[in-house]
């Protein structure tokens, strides 16, 4: 019995020595190959989230993260492991709620949220913000004129309304709109929970 | 008992090392092998693990697929393949009217080239990373490619050249791209007997001067020798800089069944040409302009346009005008490869024939120059004695050598297609040091900067023409190989075999930090000065001008504005100038349009492409994007209503049926 286990690991380091530089008796001229491939462990390991090429336009994660209105979003946006689809080809249209409509949530709610069992509860809220689509607010306008429900990416569909000029959805009022590189950002003061 | 057990262990160890190392043979090392077969499995050297990047750039040339594509090194990944002289309808190159003055030349437009020899650009002797050059063969051209786009931007035509072979290498500073002629011609060109090519027929050397700022080319000069075929070529460098060094063959000035007739000469020559001499005459007034028609074709990254201008004129230079600037070092049995090492002391011709490499000696060429050590001349060009320059001879060293690049470390590395292997020397003792097979019949090799005064002496890739059974096979024709060897022990090791493009006829390679950082990421929009470039979506347009139809569009993720669009009729012309607004790194977006006679268009972002779809149906033909763009791509698309010819419907052009404007 004892034998067999140390057979095992006689193979076992075998195999390991096969695997590197370890086994130094055998290099008797050492090269150093560490250097065959320029290390890049962002591109590897992170997710398009993590491309900053320094010359695009940004993107609606970059913007999102530029801006301290949006620091509880993006909390919310990282606990909920999205980041990489707001960095996506899109197009996209994120109805982006500000620091001030999380607050207007509950007490504590943000915080269960943000806990890791509720990954996918709050993925599914935050997704119900984001219409998988390029909808400038003149598109927008249209819409409402034409009746138009947004279908967003929780699956939900968000009413468009026209009030006076100012566009409603969800119910809540668009602040502001910025172009980004792949979509648009549409500032709102409410967070839109979805029904159930 | 106890023994028994420890044989046992024993046996199991080596046969777990074996087994667990199964590299041994399959790299085609002997037991000679420096590095013992378990010290580092060749896949693991090669191995470059997802989102890793290679550590250098290989440029192959696609030989006879007039392209060049580049690779990763130690990976032998694909990345892009650069349309040069053949039209690419991938990514409309020679399709779309930008790019089609890309491709225009005396003859008219001509759709295929055959690629050669890239050449990346140098200062002080040293790859920089500006451009790499490179050379046609058919129909004699030179190309410059733009390292930070990755795309040719221009072409210029050799005229008095045939066969445009020996080039296009580059001077230390990038003073010069040099074209040689492998076939001699009539300079001009006229209607003659065949057979009365000697002492008729010219062979024309071609410098072609680069502009440091823009890298626009110009010939300066050509030198109009005798008419040998000219066969490769190669700068000297620092004491032999201001010199080129140019292998001849047919000296015999055969004109035909040159397999036989060009091999009579126990020596051919190789030719050195101090340019700088050349310059300074030409500088002051030497030369002869001559009539002449060749094409030179510039892109502008601006208008993202290609113009074509026929040039008229060039300066000829007859080498007996200036005396002290040409001589002749005879070179065993049709020298192929001119290669010239890193010091820039040593020239090597590799005789094709030869039983022996035979090598130069700068130094030694000089002092016979000054000592008048000749041994005749041809055309009035002095023969030096082949004993008064040689610095030696690497014996027997393999069959059929072709061409030899440097590590650096004064080691020299010469291809053998007969007997198909790779052999390195040293400079200096000229012994052979190693031997290696290649798969099969192998062409040029490349060391990164293999050609400079300092390469980067980690690997050579060795181009194969003939690979039989060396992959899966495709019918008649399998492909053509690239052997990757490390370099970097006593003994070369061969780490990986890869199939590449049309015909790896040479490459250039430089490590991939020299590039990475300058590679554009897109088109600035705002520095779009295309004609019919539209910026926002508000200002497109659809204009009749006759029977032509401007459609000025744009598009943007997901979708073309406009995108339905009437009043088009049989019969006319109608223009796609199609604008795309991204302004995102990798965001391309394609058009096609159902029964236009040409390409696609893969418009990168910033940039604005056009073609032309001649309509023969009535019918509403609906166009699309091409390149998988976005999650809704599969809804960028469009209509064009095509009325009957002189039909009443009105132009119109809409997006979710409205007007455009504002």
């Amino acid at each position: 019995m004892r034998i067999t286990k140390f057979l095992i690991m006689m193979v076992a380091i075998t195999l390991f020595s096969c695997n590197g530089e370890t086994a130094s008796n055998e290099v008797v001229n050492p090269v150093d190959h560490s250097t065959n491939t320029v290390k890049k462990e962002v591109a590897a390991h992170k997710g398009q989230a993590a491309v900053d090429d320094g010359v695009s336009a940004k993107n609606v994660l970059q913007v999102a993260a530029s801006l301290e209105d949006f620091s509880t979003l993006v909390v919310a946006v990282k606990a909920a492991g999205v980041e990489d689809a707001l960095a996506n080809a899109g197009p996209l249209t994120v109805f982006a709620p500000m620091n001030s409509a999380f607050a207007k949530l509950p007490e504590g709610t943000v915080e269960t949220l943000v806990k890791p069992e509720n990954k996918s509860k709050l993925a599914f809220i935050l997704t119900n913000h984001v219409a998988p689509s390029n909808y400038p607010i003149k598109q927008l306008t249209k819409e409402a004129k034409k009746g138009r429900d947004l279908y967003m990416a929780s699956g939900k569909y968000l009413k468009v309304e026209n009030k006076d000029g100012e566009i409603y959805v969800g119910g809540t009022k668009i602040i502001k709109s910025v172009k980004v590189s792949n979509g648009w950002i549409h500032v709102i003061d409410d967070v839109l929970v979805p029904a159930e | 008992m106890m023994n028994k057990i420890k044989q046992i262990i024993v046996l199991m160890f080596f046969t777990g090392l074996l087994a667990s190392c199964g590299n041994i043979s399959s790299n085609g090392n002997s037991s000679t092998s420096s590095r013992g077969a378990i010290g580092n499995s060749a896949a693991e050297r090669v191995y470059v693990a997802p989102g890793d990047h290679d550590e250098f750039y290989a440029f192959v040339s696609g030989g006879f697929s007039g392209q060049l594509a580049v690779y990763g090194l130690p990976s032998g990944r694909l990345f892009k393949v650069i349309p040069v002289f053949s039209q690419d309808a991938e990514k409309a190159y020679g399709y779309n009217t930008e790019t089609t003055p890309m491709l225009n030349t005396s003859h008219g437009f001509v759709p295929w080239g055959d690629s050669h020899h890239p050449d990346i650009s140098q200062t002080n002797g040293e790859l920089d990373g500006r451009w790499c050059f490179i050379n046609e063969n058919n129909t004699p051209r030179i190309a410059k490619i733009d390292l930070t786009t990755f795309e040719t931007t221009e072409i210029i035509e050799i005229p008095n050249s045939a066969g445009n072979h020996s080039s296009s290498f580059v001077t230390e500073n990038t003073e010069y791209v040099v074209a040689g002629t492998r076939f001699s011609v009539p300079v001009p060109q006229r209607d003659m007997p065949i057979n009365e090519y000697k002492g008729n027929f010219k062979g024309a050397l071609s410098f072609i001067k680069v502009d440091q700022k823009d890298g626009n080319m110009d010939i300066a000069f050509q030198i109009l020798m005798p008419g040998f075929n000219y066969d490769l070529s190669h700068p000297g460098r620092g004491d032999s800089h201001g010199w080129f060094f140019f292998t001849t063959y047919n000296t015999e000035e055969a004109n035909s069944l040159l397999e036989v007739n060009a091999s009579q000469n126990d020596k051919d020559f190789i030719a050195a040409i101090n340019w700088k001499k050349i310059e300074e005459y030409v500088k002051n007034g030497g030369g002869t302009k001559v009539p002449a028609n060749y094409a030179h074709n510039v892109y502008d990254e601006h208008t993202h346009t290609a113009t074509s201008t026929m040039m008229k004129e060039v300066l000829t230079v007859n080498p007996s005008d200036v005396p002290g600037a040409i001589y002749f070092m005879p070179t065993p049995k049709s020298p192929h490869g001119c290669d010239v090492d890193p010091s820039g002391e040593y020239i090597v011709g590799n005789g094709k024939l030869a039983a022996e490499l035979t090598i130069h000696s700068f130094s030694k060429m000089i002092k016979a120059i000054e000592n008048k050590d000749y041994d005749g001349e041809a055309y009035g060009i002095p023969i030096l004695k082949y004993e008064s320059t040689l610095a030696g001879s690497v014996k027997q060293p393999g069959l059929g050598p072709l061409h030899t690049e440097f590590d650096g470390k004064g080691n020299a590395y010469t291809t053998f297609f007969i007997s198909s292997e790779v052999v390195k020397w040293k400079l200096g003792t000229w012994e052979v040091l190693d031997r290696k097979p290649t798969y099969y019949s192998v062409g040029h090799l490349m060391i990164p900067g293999g050609n400079s005064r300092k390469p980067f002496g980690k690997y050579v890739l060795a181009m194969n023409k003939i690979t039989k059974d060396r992959y899966l096979p495709t019918g008649p024709e399998v492909t053509q190989s690239a052997q990757l060897y490390d370099i970097t022990g006593d003994k070369m090791e061969m780490l990986l075999d890869f199939p590449t493009i049309g015909e790896p006829h040479y490459a250039a390679g430089c490590p991939a930090s020299l590039l990475e950082a300058n590679s554009r990421k897109l088109y600035k929009l705002e520095d779009n000065k295309h004609p019919y470039a539209v910026k926002r979506e508000d200002q497109a347009t659809v204009v009749r001008k006759g029977n032509e139809v401007h459609i000025n569009m744009t598009m943007i993720r997901s979708h073309f504005a406009p995108d339905n669009i009437e009043g088009v009729q049989v019969g006319d012309k109608v223009f796609f100038h199609v604008t795309n607004l991204e302004q995102d790194y990798d965001v391309p977006h394609g058009i096609s349009m159902i029964g236009a006679n040409t390409s696609e268009l893969l418009i990168m972002p910033g940039q604005t492409e056009t073609f032309i779809w001649e309509p023969k149906q009535v019918g509403v033909w609906p166009f699309y994007c091409t390149d998988f763009c976005s999650a809704l791509h599969q809804e960028m698309q469009g209509y064009v209503r095509v009325s009957p010819k002189g039909s009443s419907v009105p132009i119109t052009y809409t997006l979710d049926g409205d007007a455009l404007t504002e």
